[in-house]
């Protein structure tokens, strides 16, 4: 019989192009590259530089999401974009593009959106493939039991000419979920927990598989708000074995195989899960029925509590008084009624539908507390309409919040949509860093759920308050 | 790129622990489309006041730094995103190595592909280079050792392959693309579906 092996040597091994040798890393051929205005421009210039081709346009795709604007005054109604060096990237990529024979969703394409919201949207995320992007929140492909992971502008370079990396294999950590998610606990919430538990450098050097019942229980987006977060723990891939939630989710998108070869792809696919008896380098456990609403209250997203719970006190750890001096927060102090200035709810963490149903469902019928601001930024064009069409847009719309076109947007602040110095934020996304949001800005990250009850009250809420 | 063999230079010392991507280099500054000139906003937020003035307080502003190479740094240094304008403003700045006991994945990658040599070292090494700022070290990559000014000398890890390619001056591109054969090869085979359309 053969050796049980872990999903993720399944899917490595399936790719190796010249295995790894005494002097050399393996060969890795990539299925899939995800492009942006970001991290590519200077890919091309090297391109141009050897006189090179892109060597697979047919598995390379490019949007425009990271430095976007969010007004539709500005995508759609000619306004001019206010950062001159963004407005000259977008036009970079597009010359690129045409250039190289890539295929650009751009600015006004009804199919734009985060790279990583779009991939799964069009079909063309699936199972058992290795996905690459110049962006380290790849890893929210492999929900879909791909490999994916983030890469710099010089691997960028390095598939483009090659459809290839030079990779050394990645040791496996298993974290078991064990039992179901309470009421009103969300996926969330669970990978804040997991960072929490894990630090942020724990998963260096793994690939992460989660496994377990609350796993098998969870949507394909929810299964995306996972797998985004698990370089947050230092781990570059986080992955989740495939099963008729992913097929279902698949079938009869744009790009996802059709007819004999839809049927050839899923068997193919279920071939793909971890074998029972196979060994992980590490295996964790959390449980998840102990869990409540997570929120973080320093400046990595391992410094997390419960909503209910108080701010620890490490004082004399650099770390922990560092974060509290920038945060301006008090070791010991309840999390919950923290005054709050900004609201942000979007990212590829949680920018899609599900997390914009869950949010407009806290927000139904209450407004956005006096002196906060809430921006909604949908993941993608696509779930933009579909929210318009749920009557999502008037629900925000009516709380008072700000309702944008898709992008990044102030998940780094990259195209102006910031977070002033010194004001405090619930964010739906995936980094707290210092000056993340903005120079000065104080971020807390949490739930759609949870961002959207604080929103209503000016502080920092437990969303159960509304359920 | 210049191949790297052996260099000497003073330290400059950060302690913090898990210095991100972000605080190397801030996203607002990504919209470039080049790799040259990021070295002026290395470590903007920390380095600069609000009105732009370089903080006096700060460590590389300080004389002492002035003209060091190599970066030491707390534990987990690279975190977060996997943006290349880190390692490439920590070059352009003047950095030729950074040191930490532990090195993210992706910034270490990034790093190695640059010239920017991450060097990871054990505690005991690192506390000793953490408490004495600003010593003078030799860095070897031939032998992939560090000389520290007591005499001592400690190895550090780093794979054959990028080594070679850092000792002579080469990248990666090149040997990929050498493969051509194995990768026609492979494309011809695999059964995986293979086109986004």
């Amino acid at each position: 019989m053969l050796k049980p092996e872990t999903m993720f040597e399944k899917v490595w091994a399936a790719h190796q192009v010249v295995p790894e040798t005494a002097d050399t890393p393996a060969i890795i051929f990539i299925d899939l590259h995800l492009t942006h205005e970001v991290t590519s421009p200077q890919a091309y210039s090297v391109l141009r530089e050897r006189g090179l081709k892109l060597r697979r346009p047919d598995l390379t795709i490019a949007t425009m999401d990271h430095a976007t604007p969010t007004r539709t005054s500005q995508v759609f109604g000619g306004a001019p974009i206010t950062i001159d060096s963004a407005a000259n990237q977008i036009r970079q990529l597009e010359k690129n593009c045409a250039e190289f024979g890539v295929e650009l969703l751009g600015l006004q394409d009804a199919r734009r959106g985060i790279v990583h919201i779009i991939g799964p949207e069009l079909g063309i995320t699936q199972p058992g493939k290795t996905i690459v992007c110049g962006d380290s929140h790849t890893s929210t492909h492999g929900a879909f039991g791909a490999l994916a992971f983030g890469i710099g502008t010089t691997e960028v370079g390095h598939v483009m000419a090659t459809q290839c990396l030079l990779q050394n294999k990645a040791k496996t950590l298993a974290i078991e979920v064990k039992g179901k998610l309470n009421i009103g606990v969300t996926p969330k919430d669970l990978i804040l927990a997991i960072i929490g538990q894990l630090g942020v450098s724990g998963g260096t050097g793994y690939v992460i598989e989660y496994r377990g019942e609350a796993i098998r229980a969870m949507t394909m987006e929810q299964r995306m708000t996972i797998c985004n977060m698990s370089i947050e723990a230092g781990a570059r891939a986080g992955m989740i074995a495939p099963d008729d939630t992913t097929f279902t989710y698949l079938r009869g998108r744009p790009r996802a195989p059709k007819g004999a070869n839809w049927d050839a792809a899923v068997k193919y696919w279920r071939t793909l899960p971890t074998d029972s008896g196979a060994i992980f380098d590490k295996t964790i456990e959390i449980d998840a029925t102990s869990l409540v609403p997570m929120i973080t209250y320093g400046t990595n997203p391992g410094m997390v509590v419960p909503i209910n719970g108080n701010i620890p006190d490490h004082s004399g750890d650099p770390v922990f008084d560092a974060a509290m001096q920038y945060m301006g927060l008090t070791p010991g102090q309840a999390i919950k009624n923290t005054l709050i200035n900004v609201v942000f709810i979007g990212s590829c963490t949680n920018g899609r539908l599900s997390d914009l149903r869950a949010a407009a469902n806290v927000l139904k019928g209450h407004q956005v507390a006096k002196g906060v601001t809430l921006l909604v930024v949908p993941g993608s064009q696509e779930v933009k309409r579909e929210a318009e069409t749920e009557g999502l847009d008037q629900i925000f719309i009516a709380a008072g919040a700000d309702w944008r076109e898709s992008g990044c947007s102030m998940c780094l602040g990259m195209n102006g949509d910031t977070v002033a110095k010194g004001q405090y934020s619930v964010s739906t996304s995936n980094r707290n860093f210092e000056g993340r949001q903005g120079v000065g800005a104080r971020t807390l990250l949490a739930s759609p759920e949870t961002a959207a009850a604080s929103a209503i009250r000016g502080c920092v809420t437990d969303p159960r308050e509304f359920f | 790129m210049k191949p790297i063999k052996i260099f000497t230079s003073r330290t400059v010392v950060m302690a913090s622990t898990n210095i991100d991507t972000d605080q190397i280099i801030p996203g607002r500054f990504l919209t470039t489309t080049t790799k040259e000139g990021l070295g002026k906003q290395l470590f903007s937020d920390w380095r600069y006041n609000a009105s732009g003035e370089l903080n006096a307080d700060f460590i590389l502003n300080q004389p002492g730094s002035q003209g060091c190479r190599i970066l030491v740094a707390g534990h987990n240094l690279g975190c977060g995103s996997s943006r290349e304008h880190a390692p490439w403003a920590l070059l352009d700045y003047g950095f030729l190595a950074v040191i930490s006991t532990q090195i993210a994945d992706i910034f270490r990658n990034n790093s190695l592909k640059n010239g920017l040599l991450p060097i990871v070292v054990d505690i005991k090494t690192h506390h000793w280079l953490i408490e004495n700022p600003g010593a003078e070290i030799e860095v070897d990559l031939g032998s992939s050792s560090l000389k520290l000014p007591t005499g001592i000398s400690v190895q550090f890890p780093i794979d054959s392959f990028p080594r070679y390619c850092l000792l002579n001056g080469v990248d990666e591109l090149g040997f990929l693309l050498s493969k051509d054969t194995a990768i026609s090869k492979f494309e011809a085979q695999s059964n995986i579906s293979q086109h986004n359309t």
